[in-house]
Parts: C-alpha cells; structure tokens; sequence
C-alpha cells in the first residue's frame, strides 16, 4: 500500500505499525486504555487474513501469542498494568525459549487497578525485572503517535533479530492522544525476519547459537523436530541440572542484548551540545522538558534533553557520556521514580535530581522549568 | 499560529469527542497544522461532564495537553462548572445558550458567545444529533481556528451518507457564530 | 540359544516416533504415563498421519515431560498453560495436529479456565488428561481431582482431603468440548481408539485416562504398587459407550464408567475464522 496519512490514536498507530511489521496474530483480552488496539486488531486482521483472538485472560493471549510465534507468525498482544502484571510468567518463557514477540503495554495508573483512564510510567522496572531469574529483555519508549507506529514496527524487527520479547511502554497519554500519522509505503519500510535454521533436519540444534549469539529459530510442523522448553536446556533443548550448562544459557541470554546494545539503543539529543544540565525523560514527560528546556534556553539557561526511545536494555553509555558533559541531571517521571535509579547508577558522580509524579498528568513544562531553574541556582 | 488551545465540554453522548476529533482532523490533514487532540475519560459512557482538547500550532507541539485554553466550548451546565477553570484572560467562551448560563466570574477580558446549537439542529436542521455540527460551525466562525472548507472535506470522508445534512448544520452553525461575532454577549 | 545367532537389537515397534536419546525416562516404576505416551504412538501410526505436522505440547508436572520424548515438534509450556500455547500455533497454521498431554491438576486447576474456554471455542486439538489425583512431581499434593477425604501431603492423615473433586468428562462435556471420552490406563486398545477418534475429530477432543501414581498416591492412601493399582482399575471399570456425559461417574474404590460420552459436530474455530476472511474479502 502507497503512503498515506491519517488523523489518529497512539493505540491504533501502534497497531497499524504492527500490521506493517507483518504481524498477523493478535492475542488478547480487552483492558484500559490498551483497548483501542485490540479493537482495531479485530477489524484489520480478517481484512489481512490474520486473526484477531480474544483469550479469557492475559496469560493465555500472551501464551498463545508464543505459540503462534512458534508456527511462524510474528505475534503480538497488548495490555495495560494489571494485564502486563499476569503476563509475566509467559515473559519469562519466551525469554528461555528464545521467543519473538511483541508486548505492548499502555501504562495506567498503578499499584492494583489503579487508575484504568489515567496514564503513569509505572512499569517500567516491572518489564525488566517483573519475570523471576535474570534476563535481559528490550523495551521501547514512543513519545508521539508516529512513533507509536515506527517504535512498533522496530520491536518486531528487534524480537524477530535477537528472537527477544521487546515491550513497547507507552503512557496512557501516547496511547490515547490523536496526532497525524504517516504510514509510510510498505515497500519503504524495512523488516527484519527471524534466522531460519540452514542445517540438515538430523543435525539441527535447537539451541545453538551463531556468533550473534541467537540461534537459528525452527519452526513446528516443519521437518526440524525439535524440544523448546521452559527448564534450562542445552543446545539440543533438552532438559539439564548441570551448573555448567544453566551458567552458560543464562550468560547468552542476556549476553546476546547486552553484546548488541548500541546497536538496540535510541536516544534522542535536544540541544545538548553546550548543555549544563540535561533532563532525561521519556514518553510524555520528555514533550514536557521539551518545552522547558526552550523557555529555559530563553532566560539563557544552558538545558537540553536527552530523551529514551529504548529504556531496556539501559543505555550506560549516552548516560554515562552525558554525565560527564553536563553539571546536573533532571529526570522527570510519570512514577516515584524508576529510570532514575538506573540514570544514578550510570551517572555519579554527577548529581542527578528525580522528579517524582505518580499521577495521570505528568510533570508540566512549567514543573520543569521550575525545577532547571533551582538546579541552576545551587 | 502559536499554540493554540481549544477546550469542548459537554455531556457523554452529544459527540464532544467526536466534534474535537473533526476539527483535529481538518486542522491536521487539511489546514497542514501541528495538531494534537486528547480527551478525558470517566467511567460512564453517557452523562456525566465529558471533555476533549485540540491543540493547534505552526510547530511541532511538545506538551500534549491544554494549558490554559484559548477558546472553550461548552455544551452542558456540568461541563461548564467541571471546566471552566484556566480559561485564558480575553479568552473565547463559546455556549450552547439553551443548555449552559455564564454562573461563574470570567477572567478579564473574556468574550461570550451565545450559540443556540442544540435548538438550531433540532428545530432547523430538525436532527438533535448534529448539535455538535453546528457548534462546529459556529467555533470556526468566531475562531477562525479552523478552515471551513477543512471541516466541510473532514465531515464529508466521515459521514458519506449523511453529507447534505451535515452541510446544512455547518452552514447554519456559521451563520449563528457570524451572528454572534457581531454582537458578544 | 544357539551361540551361532547374531546379536540381534529388539526395537520397540513404536520407537520411531520417540526420542530414543532421552532414554531412560523420568517416570517411576509403576506410572501409567509411559503407557499413555505408548497409546498416542499407536495412535498415530494407526492412523498414518505426517508426524512431523503433529505438534505435542504440554504443562509442567510428570505428564507435562511427556512431550520432550516425541520426536516431533515438541513445546513444553509454563504449568497450566499447554492448552493456549497450543491454540496460538493451531490458530497460526491450522494444517497442523495438535495433542496436549498434560496431568490433571495442569488442566483442571491452574489450567482448568483454559481448558473450558478451549472447549467452548471449540478449537481442533486433542487434549489427553492422565489423571493420577495428585500432584505427584511436587510429592503428592491434592488437586482438583482429588477425591474427599484421601490422603496426600497436603491433606494428611487423619483428616483427608476436605474438598471434593471435578468430574473431567461433565466438565468437558458442559464446556463444549465435541468429543468426550474416558479410560483407564489398562484399557489400551479402546483408549488408543479414542484417541485416533479425537485426532480425527474437528473439534476439541478431551480424553481422560485414569492412571496410577504408585510412588506418591498410591503409597499415602495405601493403594498398593502400580501393578495392584493398574489391577485395581481393571477391576473397577465400568463401560458405558455413549451414557449421557453427566452420569460418568467416578469413584475409585467403586466404580470409574469407561466409555465415550460425546461426539457431536459444531463448526471449529479455525475453520469459522477461514470462513470469516472469505466473507471479509467479498
């Protein structure tokens, strides 16, 4: 299909990218303020001869969503905290199965049900570590309803790449707000697919990797048999207590996100080459430092932005080299602070000040104003 | 045009939403604008004070919502009292007169409009639903905000089968916002 | 035996559809699991079907091991989740077969709202229940199927189990399920019928063997060792082809009616969803 442009949501923005990443299955069960994706899903997909299925909870549609991955159907669904909460034991599965699949996640209002119509930042932490054991996973961070679809598009790229599931976290706000969106055409666009394995079917290990690190991904049904599990395996995928053997899938696990970080990672520089203090935000805090950081740069304070398009895995790096170009650090938050202890790690010793704000409106331009201003008085 | 902000109130059901999603859409895709359009939700699906807000701008917009509004539309008597607050000084009030009363202190400078719009598409366009229509009308009219011929494109891509009377309610909610123009209550 | 004989290697017939690597298997001596997974083989082979389009998955648990001994592909899910799994690659590339084997507390407890949703969405899959009555890899706890009063370590002597348990076939068949049957795990040849049945069948196919865990139920409820167990099983089956579902009663001591309760048509999901984008397309 030729570009077009349309006037529309966030959550059907996001859903629009994932039909032109080529997503064709869509599991999930309606939640605030995610609905509007699934509700488009069920329109679009039996237009795409794809399938929208409704679950009778999020750990089924996530479920599924892992099995249709595995027939070869790139595979998403979309929740908001209380769903995303249940989904996490299916996380953790697709981590050890090596699994590609999209996850979105419109951020409400949390703890428990929380505020279903008003947004927060809220889960941010819960993407990385809300699976038990260690494991790296990739989160993306849209701020505008273009890039709910763009950011949508390269999560599938990035989970069929590192066969990973890639969380986009989108605030209630992004999710919800209309913007104009260009769908680019489709033969512009650029997809990545999953490796498929080139050996012979009597030779095939499931679970060996290539020098990325992510092995080639068999599917079912096919003339590759294969044991995908959930237990720690080795390279046949066959079940293992051998220390030797969870010590070295573990390490590649995270391994193969952490070795290609600068290559995952998106951040994006707002007048920063002169900056004496910087803010870090995302999602719809970063539209408000934006602001700030203009009538700032009016009163002739030196501010700028870094803003995350990624947030998982945590980019040390820009952090790290922002910290050492600027005097203080500002990260505003749509929660009791989350990045932030991240940012601190990557930061020191470069003061960073956390602006808390566990609540549906975020911090207003003039919130942060106030508070570049009182960093630039110390 | 800077930042402009556009506030509508109303009860759930009188297409509050769905008159800020029109002039988004006009604004966006016709007039070429920086537009962003958000909405507040509650709980019920009809009643209750309901709320949408378009902002309008030459440049990218950085914060999504409205700040201090420019112009507020206001359609019902809880939606004016739930809203009303932040209305910039010599700002724009825009009333469905049958519907909301000015019961509280404006800022400086504040004019009122006085917009018959729901007793217009009853009795004139003889079809209640297009009361937001011919508010629509009548906001393009005072503000200026919005290109008619955006709205009239906008309107006709959304609802084809209901073109001419969609028309007439634009038509009719314009004359009512030149009338207006003329004299602010 | 004549010292001439070559050195002949016995082959089980129904080893090539078994990763005969994995062997030794976890099961104890004694568990009807093994002889379940031997039903399916035969099953298949019976039936003739590309084994290689045969998908097994499974939960956690003892029966949730079983698909890692096909040689097939094979997913063994997170516990009580086989079923959704299953209904995302069925969904994604319907030409496949789907078998489920999993163990009672797998799918009637934490499972158990997948499995009546599945049946009700009647989605094509054969979903084979071993049903031992506890939870037997963790030691033997309770579990859905657990019958009142009877011991586990959970609900120890001298008490019993205080709850009572699901009836899997009017469980089943009030879901919606399209083939309902039941067996023991010494009826092998009408059991492996059944399952070929349910292969077969469009629909969703649930067939509940009733089985022996010798090592941690039997033990605690003095049920003797699985050959006792099994025996016991022979002896207390009741076939009942075709009895309306919600009289296919069971009770261990007593009584377990054996047979297949339903077989019904109604349109199967992915079959409607084909239909539903032929009808978009128009």
């Amino acid at each position: 299909m030729p570009e077009r442009t349309m006037f529309t949501m966030g959550d059907i923005a996001c859903a629009e990218g994932a039909l032109s990443a080529g997503c064709r299955y869509f599991g999930g069960y309606p939640i605030t303020p995610a609905t509007e994706i699934a509700e488009w899903m069920a329109v679009r997909m039996p237009e795409l001869s794809g399938a929208y299925v409704q679950y009778e909870d999020e750990i089924a549609s996530i479920t599924s969503v892992i099995g249709a991955s595995w027939a070869g159907i790139k595979a998403m669904t979309a929740t908001s905290g209380p769903g995303a909460s249940l989904m996490m034991e299916a996380v953790g599965l697709a981590v050890m199965t090596e699994t590609p699949i999209v996850i979105v996640n419109i951020m409400r209002g949390g703890p428990s049900t929380g505020q279903p119509t008003r947004g927060q930042q809220g889960d941010v932490l819960q993407a990385k570590w809300g699976s038990h054991g260690d494991y790296q996973i990739i989160a993306l961070t849209p701020a505008s309803v273009q890039e709910m679809f763009d950011l949508t598009v390269r999560a599938f790229n990035l989970s069929e790449k590192y066969r990973v599931p890639v969380f986009l976290l989108a605030d209630e706000i992004v999710g919800h707000m209309r913007e104009a969106l260009v769908i680019p055409d489709e033969k512009s666009l650029k997809l990545v697919s999953r490796k498929m394995p080139k050996s012979e079917p009597s030779e095939y290990l499931p679970f060996k990797p290539d020098d990325d690190l992510v092995p080639p991904m068999a599917l079912l049904g096919t003339k590759y048999q294969f044991y995908a599990t959930g237990l720690t395996h080795d390279e046949r995928g066959y079940p293992t207590d051998s220390d030797e053997v969870q010590i070295e899938l573990v390490t590649r696990l995270n391994e193969k996100i952490l070795r290609h970080i600068d290559e995952i990672t998106e951040v994006e520089r707002y007048f920063l080459d002169d900056a004496e203090i910087a803010i870090v935000a995302y999602g719809t805090p970063a539209r408000s430092a934006r602001r700030a950081v203009k009538d700032a740069r009016a009163k002739g304070i030196k501010a700028g932005m870094l803003r995350l398009k990624t947030v998982w895995p945590f980019p040390e790096e820009p952090i790290a080299q922002l910290a050492s170009d600027v005097k203080h650090i500002i990260v505003p938050e749509q929660n009791m602070g989350q990045v932030y202890y991240m940012v601190r790690a990557f930061a020191a010793p470069t003061p960073v000040h956390l602006m808390t704000k566990p609540a549906g409106t975020p911090q207003l331009p003039d919130e942060i104003l106030r508070k570049i201003m009182e960093v630039h008085a110390k | 045009m800077v930042r402009y902000g556009v506030r509508i109130g109303g009860f759930g059901g009188q297409g509050i939403v769905t008159m800020a999603v029109v002039i988004g859409e006009a604004s966006a895709l016709f007039d070429k604008k920086y537009v962003v359009q958000t909405q507040s939700y509650g709980p019920e699906a009809r009643g209750g004070a309901s709320k949408s807000e378009i902002v309008i701008s030459d440049e990218e917009v950085d914060y999504p919502k409205v700040l201090a509004p420019d112009v507020f539309v206001v359609m019902s008597r809880a939606a004016y009292l739930e809203y009303v607050h932040g209305l910039k000084e010599n700002g724009i009030l825009i009333i469905d007169s049958d519907l909301v009363k000015v019961e509280t202190e404006l800022p400086k400078g504040v004019k009122v409009y006085s917009i018959p719009a729901t007793r217009i598409a009853d009795q004139e366009v003889r079809s209640k639903q297009t009361a937001n229509v011919v508010m629509m009308g009548a906001f393009a009219a005072i503000t200026k905000a919005v290109s008619i011929e955006g709205l009239r494109h906008q309107m006709e891509e959304r609802w084809p089968k209901f073109v001419k009377i969609n028309h007439l309610a634009l038509d009719l909610g314009i004359k009512a916002g030149e009338k207006a123009l003329e004299a602010p209550s | 035996m004549t010292a001439t004989a070559e050195q002949v290697t016995l082959k089980h017939p129904m080893a090539k559809y078994i990763r005969e690597d994995r062997m030794p298997w976890i099961y104890c001596p004694g568990c009807s699991i093994g002889i379940v997974t031997g039903m399916i083989t035969r099953a298949i082979d019976t039936l003739g079907i590309d084994f290689s389009k045969v998908v097994v998955v499974s939960g956690i648990g003892c029966s949730g091991r079983t698909s890692g001994y096909f040689k097939t592909g094979t997913f063994h899910t997170t516990h009580g989740r086989a079923i959704p799994f299953a209904t995302g690659v069925k969904i994604a590339n319907p030409d496949l077969e789907l078998l489920v084997v999993a163990g009672d507390g797998d799918l009637a407890a934490i499972g158990g709202n997948h499995l009546i949703h599945a049946c009700r969405r009647n989605i094509d899959m054969t979903v084979v229940c071993i049903n031992n009555f506890n939870y037997g890899m963790t030691g033997g706890q309770f579990g859905p199927t657990t019958e009142h009063e009877k011991w586990t370590q959970t609900s120890p002597a001298p008490i019993g189990n205080i709850e009572h348990p699901f009836n899997l076939v009017k469980l089943a068949a009030s879901s919606g399920a399209t083939f309902v049957a039941r067996w023991t795990a010494v009826q092998v040849r009408r059991a492996t019928k059944s399952i070929e049945k349910g292969i077969t069948k469009q629909g969703l196919s649930f067939i509940e063997i009733v089985g022996a865990c010798p090592t941690a139920y039997g033990r605690m409820n003095r049920l003797g060792e699985g050959v006792d167990m099994h025996k016991h099983l022979l002896e207390v089956t009741d076939i009942q082809n075709g009895l309306p579902p919600h009289e296919a009663e069971l009770d261990y001591a007593r009584r377990i009616v054996c047979g297949e309760f339903v077989d019904i048509e109604k349109p199967e999901y992915t079959d409607v969803l084909k239909q539903m984008h032929a009808k978009v397309r128009k």
